[in-house]
């Protein structure tokens, strides 16, 4: 559904994507993962049009969509969630949803965008009230109002950036439930940005890592839960703390 | 207020505002009612981005276009109004293209974008002035005056008539105000003056929704130029265009009310008065005074009243009622 091959973005001297390729199947929950500044978020930047890349070729359902602009790559279904939620606030909780409903889907009706709004708020559990606002809702409540937005515009494939960053560990499990579902439901094939390993490589059907802006290791959990690579890498090189580490992640990813 | 009464209200409002000139005639005050009509609409046109935070100090310069563009064809070429107005708008509209387009397409925005439309309304200014062979430059500009078809020229002697266009027009800036406040375009657009990502990752086309509202902004505010030409039959570069007319609008918009549809139209009530009340009361010795006045009131206004006096007052009642409703409640409950 995916194949993104030999991608590149300089920043001026720094490449913080160097040649990366991979490919997502229809279906999948590809988990991103890799330290700070590994590049995770720049890929999701180059899926989204957000920026445009330096080289490499993105093929979306056959179609390259390298360097599109942001609307008409959501409007070819690929939809997108922040790593910090980024709501309208002067827009109602419903109004948020319902103007993902009407651009994102491309068809600009109103009555569908309202029906999308609804599923998509239903999905996520939050209230389908017009009138709630946005002031009223917590870090979770941010997170499923963005998951939310990106639902509306009736992706095929969803880009979730970190979306457990600042949750306790019983809104996290169900965050990942969540994505569960959404796959599971809706059909929407998935890749999943996350600094928290753990709960993601329990709900991934493979995981990719990169650092430096270089894919070191892709696979199933499992396998990239043992690569010495992503061990040294991604938990550090201190001997014990990286095994214990490693240790967790194996335990959680239920090897 | 429910739908209907609001609707009902807004009937009785206009059929007396209709009705007007027919009772009253005193030419002086219908001519500053005219004067509040015609620039309420220019205010109106102006806040249609600026609710969205698109400030823009140009709106002189689409304005001086509406009234140069529509007296010029009329005196050179002979082209009546009913076709020079539209032209002038297009002109506007075009021109309003080709700053927008390059400004939204590399994200200008903020006091980037003010200044590039405070230079805009510069240039207008400064053409009309230096094209003084057709424009009678700083002296100003006066159309023909028709002598058989009035109607044709678009001129009228009694203050009735241009009572009731510039009624028209000001109205349908309120309807197209409406029109745009119920559209989904407003939440795009209220979504981009927030976030400009986020909205484009929610599937706005975020050039295209800031091209659309300052093209319908700036063919009105031509429109209002026009108008305003036609009806005083004498124009000069710092009455229509420049900064000074600019500001005159950020002012009266921020004034009145940026964010509720008769805002501008209170602003436009409330500047007229103070400058026709200055210019009574202290005559030449006064000339620049309201200048000065809206400066301080400015900024008076953007520090304690940034939803205007409108805004403010309309928010007041809201609150009122909803506590006045939750008092009902409460009693219903003790009651029961």
């Amino acid at each position: 559904m995916l194949e993104v091959s030999g991608l590149v973005k300089r920043f001026g001297g720094f490449k913080a994507v160097n040649n990366v390729s991979f490919r997502v199947d229809q279906g999948e929950i590809l988990g991103l993962i890799g330290p700070n500044g590994s590049g995770k978020s720049t890929i999701f930047n180059m899926l989204s049009g957000t920026l445009p890349p330096t080289s490499g070729s993105i093929l979306f359902a056959g179609h390259e969509i390298a360097g599109l602009a942001p609307h008409r790559i959501i409007n070819r279904g690929i939809g997108r969630t922040f790593q910090i939620p980024r709501p309208f606030r002067k827009l109602t909780i419903f109004e948020n949803v319902a103007l993902a409903g009407f651009y994102g889907q491309g068809r600009h009706s109103r009555v569908k965008a309202e029906e999308a709004a609804e599923r998509a708020l239903a999905m996520v559990g939050l209230p389908t009230d017009r009138h709630a606002s946005v002031d009223g809702l917590g870090a979770a409540g941010l997170k499923k109002l963005e998951l939310a937005k990106a639902l509306a515009t009736a992706p095929k494939l969803l880009l979730a950036d970190e979306s457990l960053g600042g949750l306790d560990e019983a809104e996290m499990d169900q965050a990942a439930e969540m994505l569960r579902k959404i796959r599971d439901e809706l059909g929407i094939t998935i890749i999943w940005v996350e600094h928290i390993m753990g709960v993601l490589m329990r709900v991934v059907d493979r995981v990719m890592v990169l650092d430096h802006g270089e894919k070191i290791s892709e696979g199933l959990p499992s396998a990239v839960a043992s690569d010495p690579r992503v061990i040294e890498v991604y938990l550090g090189t201190d001997a014990e703390t990286t095994q214990a580490a490693a240790a967790e992640a194996r335990r959680r990813a239920g090897v | 207020m429910t739908g209907q009464g609001r609707l009902a209200a807004w009937a009785v409002g206009l059929a007396a505002l209709v009705a007007l000139p027919f009772v009253y005639r005193d030419p002086y005050h219908l001519h500053i009612l005219v004067l509040i009509l015609i620039w309420s609409f220019a205010y109106t046109s102006w806040s249609m981005m600026g609710r969205f935070g698109l400030v823009s100090l140009g709106h002189g310069g689409f304005m001086g276009i509406g009234a140069y563009v529509t007296a010029l064809l009329w005196n050179h070429l002979g082209l009546s109004p009913w076709i020079g107005i539209p032209v002038s708008m297009v002109a506007a509209g075009a021109l309003a293209l080709v700053v927008g387009y390059p400004c939204f397409r590399f994200r200008i925005t903020g006091h980037y974008f003010v200044l590039v439309t405070l230079a805009l309304s510069g240039i207008v200014l400064q053409v009309i002035t230096a094209t003084r062979d057709y424009t009678g430059g700083s002296l100003g500009y006066t159309p023909n005056r028709a002598t058989t078809n009035k109607l044709l020229a678009l001129q009228f002697d009694d203050k009735t008539t241009w009572y009731l266009i510039a009624l028209a027009v000001w109205l349908a800036g309120i309807v197209v105000w409406h029109l745009i406040d119920r559209s989904m375009s407003r939440y795009a657009l209220e979504a981009i003056s927030e976030d400009e990502d986020a909205a484009a990752a929610a599937g706005v086309d975020v050039t295209a929704e800031k091209l659309k509202i300052t093209l319908i902004s700036a063919l009105m505010t031509a429109l209002a130029g026009a108008i305003y030409c036609q009806y005083q039959m004498f124009i000069t570069p710092d009455t229509v265009s420049g900064i000074a007319v600019s500001l005159q609008m950020v002012f009266a918009a921020i004034v009145g009310g940026l964010f509720v549809s008769l805002g501008p139209t209170v602003g436009a009530i409330i500047t007229i008065l103070l400058a026709e009340t200055l210019r009574i009361g202290f005559g030449t010795k006064a000339v620049g005074w309201d200048n000065l006045v809206y400066g301080v009131l400015l900024v008076l206004f953007i520090i304690f009243l940034p939803k205007g006096i409108l805004g403010s007052v309309l928010d007041r009642l809201k609150s009122q009622r909803k506590v006045s409703r939750t008092h009902e409640q409460e009693a219903v409950k003790i009651a029961r």
